[in-house]
């Protein structure tokens, strides 16, 4: 067995890439381990954890690139290097030594361009953004962990320059049918959302979809836009332009709650639209995603359906707590509000052996890394602790489907649920998705069933089942 | 708030930086991705770069910045003596390449191009004298960028020696006369025959010249460069063609002017004729003119100077005046006559980067592929290098144009803050000079402009933005 450690200075590769040339030198014949990362502390603690020693990346920064390959002989680790230097070098498009090179940044790129896409890491989302605002184009921010200072900036410059500022950390958009981001494949229709919760708005758009309602335009506006230094700046934009839009016949607002002075002004905003407007505060009393996509249907005179869930039959559970793994913080602000009516209080942090639902997309757990809607590794790597933890009864995860999330979530997850029902918790999983999304919900419901899991695609659903397992089989 | 008309119709088209299966997932809607191929940033600069990215006023500073600069018409008007023309010019100054420099820290051909002119002027009897008088500190060194000129490679201009005179309206810039390949002042010579050249060029080259420039009336440099362009020049180190041009210009003018007897004449027209570099110091003046027009808009990170005094490279960018960012001269990537190895090269000197400032030089490379073989690249490298400018560069030159690319304006005005975002560092063509003084020239080839310039100079333009 040889291990073969090696740090590439200053070479950069977006997370998911890396993801993907992790998973292609792990396929490898020989190969125990292998890590691609940027050295990120959040990383360089996963290489340690694999068992790589600190030592051999002493002095290397979040712009250095780390390699660290475990393989049975010296042929292996040669075989796995050539690999990984084709998956890096792969994608880039073949030069034509006469071509113009690609442009680097926004401003160079934008030409005519209405919107653009930003998905670097948060420190330098700014800058990127702005070079967007500056040229007239709307701008979504994928990026997390920007400072809510740029936020506010970003906001006013996009005011002046009238056009919208999505985000930052806005995971999911759908403008005129087309996804951005995170997005669920469903069809046009009446519903307009504006969302400052990513998956807040994946949820209510599939729970629509199942109600056979469709949703054209789904504006972001980031998680932190209706605190008092934003002002709520995109969300009355957005609002606005919702408003105004012939063919959205009833719209949506979901946030996490305001702040004071800014949810008077929503509130004033709403009540003046000429669209009925439903106002969601996930986190406030009886405010939950499903109400809100019922509320919704009740406006536009449609009936709610019973929405899908594939169980498993009633087996025996260890005792124990519930442990909500999710990659969805919306998702897990609604399981934590219709828990904790029933289960008292819900703890938000990982540590502890109480309830828990712990948000694993959190600005914390990706920093140099994909969101665990794209690389399951954080929550593969919680879950298989969460078998072995006999304090946990109940595993309660998120599956979230759509385009630019993880291609085949359940296939990666299968193996890892089955092993925790065989040791005897229960797990069951809110699979948010569609039959048109590319994952295919019946494909990934029937997968994670075999595996033993019980599967509801309403959220506030699989919280019940999971939270009526857990007072079946009291600690 | 009606102002987002346009957003729920927008046209498939989006630009995006970052996640690749974002983009390929728009892609697979049927939208129209422009993709870039983002980097970070030097570390350390994020947030410089943010306080410069909030500054609402430097994009119309720099959009000032850069139109003075490409707006500028140079004219070559005369050649007159240095001390008569050049402000702050006394008998004791010496005027030297790249940012402010003392004796005891000057390259060798620094050295010895100062000691040539110090023998030149007559002010000292031997190079020993020389190298002695310099370091007492009796004499003055200052750089030719702090006195409206510039100088190529050691860039040493002494007050007897005659300068060309280039004006655009009330600005005036200044450069020596080119002396030629070989043993020569600006590459540190300074033997019998390098200071019977110089006095050659001061008793028959000037006023011959100044004479003809006479006859002929100014002579629009910008015009013969962009000619000089569409016929594989890149204005730095290839300029046969533009020197061609320039003798036609004066051909008539030299015929006809009986002021001065015939075979002095001839040996002018020889003399230019044998030198494919004379028209280099002329394109540097031009570019000294658009750059000092460019210098001083608040808030502009627009390069204004790049230059080397062998010791150091040092730049200046509009919006923060008069001030030098400095790094250590870098080693330059090349091919060496005779003999000569790397071993033998001084670091990186002289303002000639100046063309590069102004759009000329690397940046123009695709415009020259005959140069691409004596700096040792290739065809399709020498375009690359071009195109890849075009990523920090403010404009593309109304007036310079590259026939290989569509006559596409060169990449003009090289904007710091795009450097150390891209992390793609100004491509500069240049001679190499050898290390010892006196020894000359020993090759030519290719270098990039050091980094912990730009990074500097973002900083402090930062620093003086900040709210």
């Amino acid at each position: 067995m040889i291990e073969w450690v090696e740090v590439r200075r200053g070479a950069y590769h977006d997370s998911v890439r890396l993801m993907q040339a992790t998973a292609t030198v792990q396929a490898l014949p020989g190969i125990e381990d292998a890590v691609v990362a940027m050295a990120t502390p959040l990383n360089l603690g996963l290489l340690e954890g694999a068992g790589f020693s600190p030592d051999s990346v002493a002095g290397v920064g979040p712009d250095d690139l780390v390699v660290a390959v475990r393989a049975v002989d010296r042929d292996t680790a040669e075989r796995a290097r050539r690999t990984l230097d084709e998956a890096l070098s792969s994608s880039s498009r073949p030069a034509e030594a006469m071509s113009p090179p690609p442009p680097r940044t926004i401003g160079r790129a934008v030409a005519d361009a209405r919107l653009a896409l930003i998905s670097v890491p948060g420190e330098h989302a700014f800058v990127e953004a702005m070079d967007a605002l500056r040229h007239g184009a709307h701008v979504m921010v994928f990026s997390d962990n920007v400072p809510v200072s740029q936020e506010a900036a970003l906001k006013e410059a996009a005011a002046d320059a009238g056009v919208l500022v999505m985000g930052p950390d806005c995971g999911t958009a759908i403008v005129n049918g087309i996804g951005l981001g995170f997005a669920n494949v469903v069809p046009p229709g009446p519903v307009g959302i504006v969302g400052a919760a990513g998956t807040g708005i994946q949820q209510i758009c599939c729970l629509l979809a199942d109600a056979g309602v469709g949703v054209r335009h789904a504006l972001g506006t980031g998680g932190r836009d209706l605190s008092a230094q934003v002002g709520g700046a995109s969300t009355l934009a957005a609002l606005a332009v919702l408003d105004e839009d012939p063919d959205t016949e009833v719209i949506v607002v979901v946030s996490k709650p305001p702040a004071l002075d800014v949810a008077g002004v929503v509130a004033a905003a709403a009540a003046a639209c000429r669209t009925p407007t439903v106002v969601t505060y996930l986190g406030t009393p009886g405010a939950t995603l499903e109400a809100a996509a019922l509320q919704a249907l009740g406006l536009l005179g449609s009936t709610a359906p019973e929405w899908p869930a594939w169980p498993v039959g009633a087996g025996d559970h260890r005792p124990g707590s519930i442990l909500g793994l999710f990659s969805g913080g919306s998702l897990r602000t609604e399981a934590a509000a219709i828990a904790a009516t029933a289960l008292g209080s819900i703890s938000e942090v990982e540590e502890g052996n109480g309830h828990r639902l712990v948000d694993l997309g959190a600005d914390r757990y990706t920093v140099g890394r994909a969101h665990p809607m794209i690389d399951q590794s954080i929550r593969i790597d919680r879950l298989e602790a969460a078998a072995r933890d006999v304090s946990v009864g109940v595993i309660l995860l998120d599956v979230v489907l759509g385009r630019g999330a993880h291609p085949d979530p359940g296939a990666e997850l299968a193996p890892v649920v089955a092993h925790a029902v065989g040791a005897g918790a229960a797990v069951v999983v809110s699979l948010c998705g569609t039959d048109g999304d590319p994952q295919g919900r019946s494909r990934q419901a029937a997968g994670l069933c075999e595996a033993g899991a019980a599967v509801y695609a309403c959220n506030a659903a699989a919280t019940r089942a999971a939270v009526a397992l857990v007072e079946a089989v009291p600690a | 708030m009606t102002g987002l008309r346009g957003l729920l119709g927008a046209p498939p088209i989006v630009v995006t930086a970052g996640v690749e299966v974002l983009a390929a997932a728009l892609e697979a809607q049927g939208v129209d991705v422009h993709r870039t191929d983002w980097r970070p940033p030097e570390p350390g600069t994020a947030a410089a770069l943010a306080v410069v990215a909030s500054d609402p006023d430097v994009a119309g500073a720099n959009a000032t910045a850069v139109a003075r600069m490409t707006g500028v018409r140079p004219h070559l008007v005369s050649v007159a003596t240095a001390r008569e023309v050049i402000p702050g010019m006394t008998g004791d100054t010496l005027l030297h390449a790249g940012p402010p420099l003392e004796w005891r820290d000057a390259s060798g051909p620094m050295r010895g191009a100062i000691m040539g002119a110090l023998l030149y002027e007559g002010i000292a009897a031997s190079p020993e004298e020389a190298a002695t008088l310099a370091a007492s500190g009796r004499i003055e060194l200052s750089p030719c960028h702090h006195h409206m000129a510039a100088g190529p490679m050691a860039g040493v201009v002494s007050p007897s020696m005659p300068v060309a005179v280039v004006e655009d309206g009330g600005r005036t810039a200044y450069a020596t006369l080119n002396e030629g390949l070989g043993n020569v002042l600006r590459y540190g010579a300074y033997g019998p025959e390098v200071i019977e050249r110089l006095r050659w060029m001061e008793q028959v080259l000037a006023p011959v010249v100044a004479s003809a420039l006479r006859i002929t009336g100014p002579v629009d440099l910008r015009a013969i460069t962009a000619q000089a362009l569409q016929m594989g020049d890149d204005g730095h180190n290839r300029n046969r063609a533009g020197t061609s041009l320039f003798l036609r210009t004066l051909g008539a003018a030299l015929v006809a002017d009986d002021a001065t007897p015939a075979s002095r004449r001839a040996e002018v027209f020889r003399f230019i004729d044998g030198n494919d570099h004379f028209m280099l110091n002329l394109v540097m003046a031009a570019g000294k003119l658009a750059a000092d027009a460019a210098s001083g808009v608040a808030g502009s990170s627009l390069v204004t100077a790049m230059a080397r005094n062998g010791t150091e490279f040092g730049i200046r960018l509009s919006g923060t005046g008069d001030r030098w960012f400095t790094a250590p001269a870098p080693t330059v990537d090349g091919l060496y006559l005779g003999t000569f190895t790397a071993e033998d090269a001084n670091p990186d000197i002289g303002d000639s980067a100046i063309t590069e400032t102004v759009g000329l030089g690397g940046f123009a490379m695709a415009a020259s592929p005959a140069i691409v073989g004596f700096v040792g690249g290739t065809a399709a490298g020498a375009v690359r290098r071009t195109l890849e400018m075009y990523e920090i560069t403010l404009t593309e030159h109304p007036v310079y144009r590259i026939p290989f690319l569509e006559s596409r304006g060169t990449p003009t005005g090289i904007d710091a803050t795009l450097v150390v975002r891209t992390r793609i560092r100004p491509q500069i063509n240049t001679g190499i000079a050898g290390k010892e003084p006196g020894v000359g020239m020993v090759g030519a080839g290719l270098v990039e402009a050091p980094m912990a310039c730009f990074v500097a100079a973002v900083r402090a333009l930062a620093g003086s933005r900040r709210r």
